[in-house]
């Protein structure tokens, strides 16, 4: 049972098409991706699902309601963190948790959403002097203040540095095991890789696919790369006879092996058969960066 | 601090709250619209003494700027601080961020107009209690008409701030906008040239500003009149025309 349903959601902003046609299902506990580079037509989406825009065309409903029909019913059970979305300067964390859980009926206890969200030390520091990744987690915390089944996570890691990043994925995983359903938009592909149960995939302002992850890198490129050093010489036909290789190069010593299927395995047997080690052996699988890229014809960053 | 109390209240009396703890800590809006307002009373009113002056109307330095520093601290509050700190708060998110939740953000500005009218009210007791202590000014004899021209002056005050604060873009912005506003506004309230001695034209002139009138109304219901139908119907239209205005400009994000 999908909680949220896009059906050919349009949109456009005094003549850009901003989204000309995007669907997608969000199932109940999911943590789901919106991946797409700048301008796509990410933050447009989710700002009308979350009943901020209105769509000009399509249909969306969020755990059955019309976001700008039942917009009061809405912002009681989603909760979004959007980019660039400050706080007074001189406000302390705790004035700003006590404040937005205020705001909502039913409140998730917002000390121990703080104790969790690792703002503890921080409960009098006022919003200015915070760092990035500690304003992006406060962030977190108002967008779940409200105790949302539905969070919106927008550009959540933009900014910050690789270990607040690293921090801050462990978080929304951990957010999932409360039964909180997620919707992250992105365009930080190991973000994706790393979160996502599933990916929409946008540009230009239409989904070109649907998949997990690793559904995504199968469907464009199951094409593996091995490169070796051989110990010995090593005549390519060896090689080249075995039917998962397809092609077989030489960059001065190294040997570069392109095939499908179990390369590393039908490789490494013949090798051994012949006496010869495989040194500083690598593996190159396709990633989600080349399934993007492959996808919608362009680099994402 | 509070962080400790259990029971929150309505989010406009929890907004209310946070937004006078950030007033407070600001500090810049308190000394420009409460603190300022009765030192600049204190200088002038030693340096006219207790003589009335027959060049001021009969009244004495200090009579003749009581309405006018009440006037001052309105203006501060109405087109300085508040529309500075709610264009700051537009350009940086803050709105846009309370429009994710059930509150709507129109409660914040409900707070903000709240506060900053009750610094107002603080001020002019302070001034009137100071005028009265150290300069022998008698408190305003006609006290329902010095009552209603004050909420008049500060509505259209507080108008014309939120149209500020709509039309500007940054906070940056507004506080040029406000001082351009401000500045004109004082000087058409005889903040430098007392309306008692301003050439007629010019007084004429001030008769229709918001600054004008409503030193004039307030001067008035102080002496025992009633505030004239010119002044409280200027004050009246500005506060009509510019809440209008503010209406339907504002943005929230």
């Amino acid at each position: 049972m999908p909680v949220i349903e896009v059906t050919n959601l349009r949109k456009r902003y005094r003549g850009n098409e901003a989204v000309r046609d995007v669907s997608f299902s969000v199932e109940a506990g999911e943590i789901f991706g919106i991946l797409g580079p700048n301008g796509a037509g990410k933050t447009t989406t989710v700002e009308c699902l979350a009943g901020l825009r209105r769509a000009d065309d399509g249909r969306i409903r969020v755990l059955g309601l019309d976001p700008q029909h039942d917009r009061e019913q809405l912002r009681q059970v989603l909760g979004i963190q959007l980019q660039e979305s400050e706080l007074p300067a001189n406000i302390q964390v705790d004035e700003a948790l006590e404040l937005y859980s205020s705001f909502y009926p039913d409140p998730a206890d917002w000390r121990s959403l703080r104790d969790t969200l690792g703002l503890a030390a921080k409960r009098d520091t006022r919003y200015s002097k915070l760092s990035g990744g500690r304003k992006q987690r406060l962030s977190i915390a108002l967008a779940l203040v409200g105790n949302p089944q539905i969070a919106v996570l927008d550009e959540l890691t933009t900014g910050l540095d690789p270990v607040a990043r690293r921090e801050t994925w462990d978080l929304i995983e951990h957010i999932r095991e409360r039964g909180v359903t997620i919707v992250l938009v992105t365009h930080f592909m190991q973000e994706a890789e790393h979160l996502c149960d599933r990916v929409a995939v946008i540009d230009s302002g239409r989904v070109v696919a649907i998949d997990s992850p690793g559904g995504l890198v199968n469907r464009v490129n199951a094409e593996q790369r091995l490169r070796f050093y051989p110990s010995a010489e090593l005549d390519d036909r060896l090689l080249t006879d075995l039917p998962q290789i397809t092609a077989v190069a030489r960059h001065g010593r190294q040997v570069l092996v392109t095939g499908t299927g179990d390369v590393l395995g039908a490789v490494t047997s013949v090798l051994a058969r012949a006496g010869i080690v495989a040194e500083q052996l690598r593996i190159e699988q396709a990633s989600l960066d080349d399934a993007f890229i492959a996808l919608t014809g362009q680099e994402i960053s | 601090m509070s962080s400790t109390t259990v029971a929150v209240g309505s989010p406009l009396r929890a907004l209310t709250r946070t937004e006078t703890r950030l007033l407070l800590r600001e500090r810049a809006g308190l000394i420009w619209g409460l603190g300022f307002p009765p030192v600049l009373l204190i200088i002038l009113g030693a340096l006219g003494g207790k003589k009335p002056d027959k060049d001021l109307d009969g009244l004495t330095l200090a009579a003749t700027y009581v309405p006018i520093v009440i006037a001052f601290s309105l203006a501060m509050l109405a087109l300085n601080v508040m529309p500075v700190l709610l264009a700051t708060y537009r350009e940086r998110g803050v709105l846009r961020r309370m429009s994710t939740t059930p509150v709507p953000p129109s409660r914040l500005l409900a707070a903000q107009l709240l506060i900053n009218l009750a610094v107002a009210v603080i001020t002019t007791v302070v001034v009137l209690l100071i005028a009265r202590a150290a300069f022998d000014v008698g408190l305003p004899r006609q006290a329902g008409g010095f009552l209603l021209a004050f909420l008049l002056a500060a509505a259209g005050l507080f108008a014309i701030g939120l149209t500020i604060a709509s039309l500007a873009a940054s906070g940056k912005v507004a506080n040029a906008a406000g001082a351009l506003t401000f500045f004109p506004m004082m000087f058409f309230a005889g903040l430098w040239v007392p309306r008692a001695v301003m050439p007629d034209a010019l007084r004429h002139v001030s008769d229709y500003t918001p600054m004008g009138a409503a030193v004039q109304a307030l001067q008035d219901s102080a002496r025992d009149h009633f505030p004239g139908a010119l002044h409280l119907g200027v004050l009246a239209v500005y506060a009509v025309g510019f809440s209008v205005a503010a209406i339907r400009l504002f943005r929230w994000e």
